[in-house]
């Protein structure tokens, strides 16, 4: 009985809390309703249609797509050897005092969004997609790193204790030893975040990182609703591709 | 002789396929960096490490003056609220949606473990519908709304809505599918409507993991609101934009350290309802 | 002496007495086998001799060098000539069997090569030689997790083998083969031993395997040496007071082996 008037304690709680949000943004939907606003929603939204196909945009969607997916490529791998390196750290085989500042230097690096690690990026890079790849690689670094570390702690160390105790050195016994044991699972979460960060990827060209993002804040921005349509296509399209290889590499892999 | 076949023995079938996937690998990799127009030596030419350096050392001291204090509890609240209302409009799309989707509800499943073809008409658009809501990342929809209501809070609220709509509704009907069937079907063979099926057979299985995954999608919405805000959709995303084009290192810092704080505290709060929940 | 051990004694982390006070001496050449009941300590023995666990009291001294006053560089030079056959063979699953034999020398090559032999194995050959000795030869590109439990034995024993060790440990070698084979392998490690002139110390589950195969038999008891003698004089009145277990029914077992190899025993 407790129990349930703890409950009903909560649910009312998150009631208020509903209504007070609804409240405090005045969110004034009415707006969208007036016959004023729906034809200015309308108008703004049969502009979209038909999506330019012209074959020059064409062209230019396809060498944004490849971009973009070179982005999210190149960003995850190199999270994939940071991270690599530093859950060894995190994981402890190097002391207790590495271990502690590297799992606070990961959860620093995966608790800032992409997208404000990409806008500290255009600072420090330019514009463009080089940007947009150190700020994937920074973040998923810090995703990546925490997850190796985990599988390195949840994996039998006797192979490689076994190789040190017949004279190997300790980084040929992590090759030989643990390496292989850890390794699949390192890839499967390599590829997961892949599919994760070609998302990002797109996502990132707002703050001027490249790729289809950045062609879709540039032609929403100059009111070009049928270029930005084909763009909103193509990253449609990329995502379900990058979907559906995933899963085949995953069945193949596993 | 016996020497030449036992080298030839010796030979590892597994070098020639590795070798060739390392040469495409990297094949792939070569034009992959000149896309990503990968030039590390970019980040240390002197103009960008002036300002770089310049920007990293104003955020220390970071801003802490009351006029700014204050904008910036207005902006986590603004955060907290898009997020919080955002999701509730989502989940107002997505229960019925998810009832429409789900195949725990359809009567021929129950009954025989096959769903059937007429239902399969009404629940794939749907499903189809759920997938392309949530395919387009939100913050495409929030640059969308933005242009079409405004800057501010409503297109960051509209958007979570629409995409959240989509991954709520999807797992709503996965989880309910996953449930068991049996109390659903005895209450089918009982006569009872299927809305009631749905409170009475399969809601009081299914909402713990019901409520659990809605609690951690709020969480992702707390997230995704900061985002959105830079597109301008208000919030603390806005904010960490303005002060990065007027490249006030102390205010980006303030920011950045109540974002973490905000995305610790959306995560303890969800922990610790979806431990009282359960 | 390749193996002397004076007064030494162990006790687990958590203050259980595991070994007590054993002397012992292998000479080159030498072949000792040591049996007992579980529990008795050999598996701690064996660590011991190995390096892989320190005394608490007494010294040790292997190929004529204390493990105790080495570090590093030393410390790794000695283990390289120190074999261990686990009886649990540590090999990671999805390795192939050619890298887990060639791993034996890991010890003696430098780190390059050790990488090198990870994109192309460095002696495919070598590890064929030494898996052909076992019958293994077949499985060289297979798959850890393709084989049974005595063929995954076999490969830690062929890479044991491969290490070309000064001196050879092995903790339960046969524990997962059939009798034939079980027979055949220790055989085959006595005759290695030989050949090398090296000193072989087993331990081994089957009494009467160690008594046909050993030349010299240590019975360990609840972490103390019971007798040491030469196979032939060891007595049943010996084996009985080394297997006596108080708390089961019945008699204690003759020269009956336990669960292993399943012969019948002598009359």
């Amino acid at each position: 009985m407790k129990r349930a008037g703890g409950n009903l304690f909560i649910l009312c709680l998150l009631l208020v809390a509903i209504a007070a949000s609804f409240i405090w943004l005045q969110l004034d939907l009415s707006a969208l309703l007036t016959a004023d606003g729906r034809r200015q929603m309308h108008d703004y939204a049969a502009a979209f249609f038909p999506p330019d196909t012209s074959p020059a945009w064409l062209l230019k969607l396809w060498r944004g797509a490849l971009e973009t997916l070179a982005i999210s490529a190149i960003g995850t791998l190199l999270a994939a050897l940071f991270g690599a390196l530093l859950s060894l750290l995190a994981a402890g085989r190097m002391g207790a005092a590495a271990r502690v500042v590297c799992r606070l230097l990961l959860n620093a690096l995966r608790s800032v969004p992409e997208l404000v690690w990409a806008a500290l990026m255009v600072l420090a890079a330019g514009l463009g997609p080089f940007a947009g790849t150190l700020a994937l690689a920074l973040h998923t670094t810090g995703v990546l790193g925490r997850l190796f570390a985990e599988a390195l702690e949840n994996t039998p160390s006797a192979p490689a204790q076994a190789l040190r105790e017949a004279g190997s050195g300790r980084v040929a016994a992590f090759v030989y030893g643990t390496l292989p044991g850890v390794l699949p699972q390192w890839l499967s979460y390599t590829l997961y975040r892949w599919e994760n960060n070609i998302r990002m990827a797109a996502v990132l060209g707002f703050v001027g990182a490249g790729g289809l993002g950045q062609m879709l804040h540039v032609t929403l921005s100059l009111f070009q609703q049928s270029k930005a349509a084909s763009v909103i296509l193509a990253m449609l399209a990329m995502v379900l591709l990058v979907d559906a290889l995933s899963g085949w590499i995953r069945a193949r892999l596993g | 002789m016996i020497r030449q076949s036992s080298q030839w023995q010796s030979r590892d079938p597994a070098a020639l396929p590795r070798a060739l996937i390392t040469l495409l690998l990297i094949a792939l990799l070569w034009p992959g960096l000149q896309l990503a127009e990968f030039r590390p030596q970019v980040l240390f030419n002197s103009q960008n490490l002036d300002t770089m350096g310049r920007f990293l050392a104003g955020f220390w001291p970071p801003a802490l003056d009351a006029d700014f204090l204050r904008l910036l509890g207005k902006a986590t609240l603004e955060t907290l609220a898009m997020a919080t209302a955002g999701m509730t409009l989502a989940l107002l799309l997505a229960i019925p949606a998810a009832l429409l989707a789900t195949r725990a509800l359809s009567v021929s499943r129950l009954l025989s473990d096959r769903a059937g073809v007429l239902g399969q008409f009404l629940r794939y658009p749907v499903r189809l519908l759920l997938m392309v809501l949530r395919s387009i990342p939100e913050i495409v929809w929030a640059l969308l709304f933005v242009r079409a209501v405004g800057l501010g809070p409503t297109a960051g609220v509209l958007a979570i809505a629409i995409t959240y709509s989509g991954m709520l509704g999807k797992v709503y009907a996965e989880i309910l599918e996953s449930v068991d069937p049996a109390p659903a079907r005895a209450l089918l063979l009982a006569g009872s409507s299927r809305l009631s099926v749905f409170f009475y057979g399969l809601l009081p299985n299914a909402a713990q993991e019901l409520t659990s995954y809605t609690l951690y999608r709020w969480e992702c919405a707390v997230r995704a609101s900061v985002v959105m805000g830079f597109v301008g959709a208000g919030g603390l995303g806005q904010m960490i934009d303005l002060s990065l084009r007027m490249f006030a290192g102390g205010e980006v810092a303030s920011i950045l350290m109540t974002f973490l704080l905000l995305v610790l505290l959306a995560d303890q709060i969800s922990l610790q309802l979806r431990r009282r929940l359960a | 002496m390749s193996l002397r051990l004076s007064g030494v004694s162990y006790a687990h982390p958590n203050g259980q007495s595991a070994l007590q006070a054993i002397d012992l001496q292998v000479a080159a050449g030498e072949q000792l086998a040591i049996i007992g009941p579980s529990g008795a300590g050999k598996t701690t023995l064996l660590r011991l001799l190995s390096t892989s666990l320190q005394p608490v009291s007494g010294s040790i001294s292997l190929l004529d060098q204390q493990p105790a006053r080495l570090s590093g560089r030393g410390l790794r030079r000695l283990r390289s000539r120190i074999g261990l056959i686990h009886q649990s063979p540590p090999l990671p699953p999805r390795q192939r069997v050619v890298t887990a034999v060639l791993a034996g020398r890991l010890g003696q090559w430098s780190l390059l090569r050790a990488l090198l032999s990870l994109c192309y194995p460095v002696d495919a050959a070598g590890a064929r030689q030494e898996l052909a000795r076992l019958d293994l030869a077949d499985k060289l590109f297979q798959r850890c997790d393709q084989l049974s439990g005595g063929q995954l034995q076999r490969v830690g024993i062929a890479r044991t083998l491969y290490q070309q060790p000064d001196l050879l440990l092995a903790d339960e070698p046969v524990s997962a083969m059939d009798p034939v084979l079980a027979d055949h392998t220790l055989g085959l490690l006595g005759a290695v031993a030989r050949e090398r002139g090296i000193p072989l110390v087993a331990s081994l589950h089957a009494v009467d395997l160690a008594l046909r195969h050993f030349p010299r038999v240590l019975g360990l008891r609840d972490g103390r040496v019971l007798f040491d003698k030469a196979s032939g004089e060891v007595s049943q009145a010996d084996l009985a007071d080394l297997y006596a277990n108080d708390s089961l029914a019945g008699a204690a077992p003759t020269s009956h082996s336990q669960a292993g190899a399943l012969r019948p025993g002598r009359c």
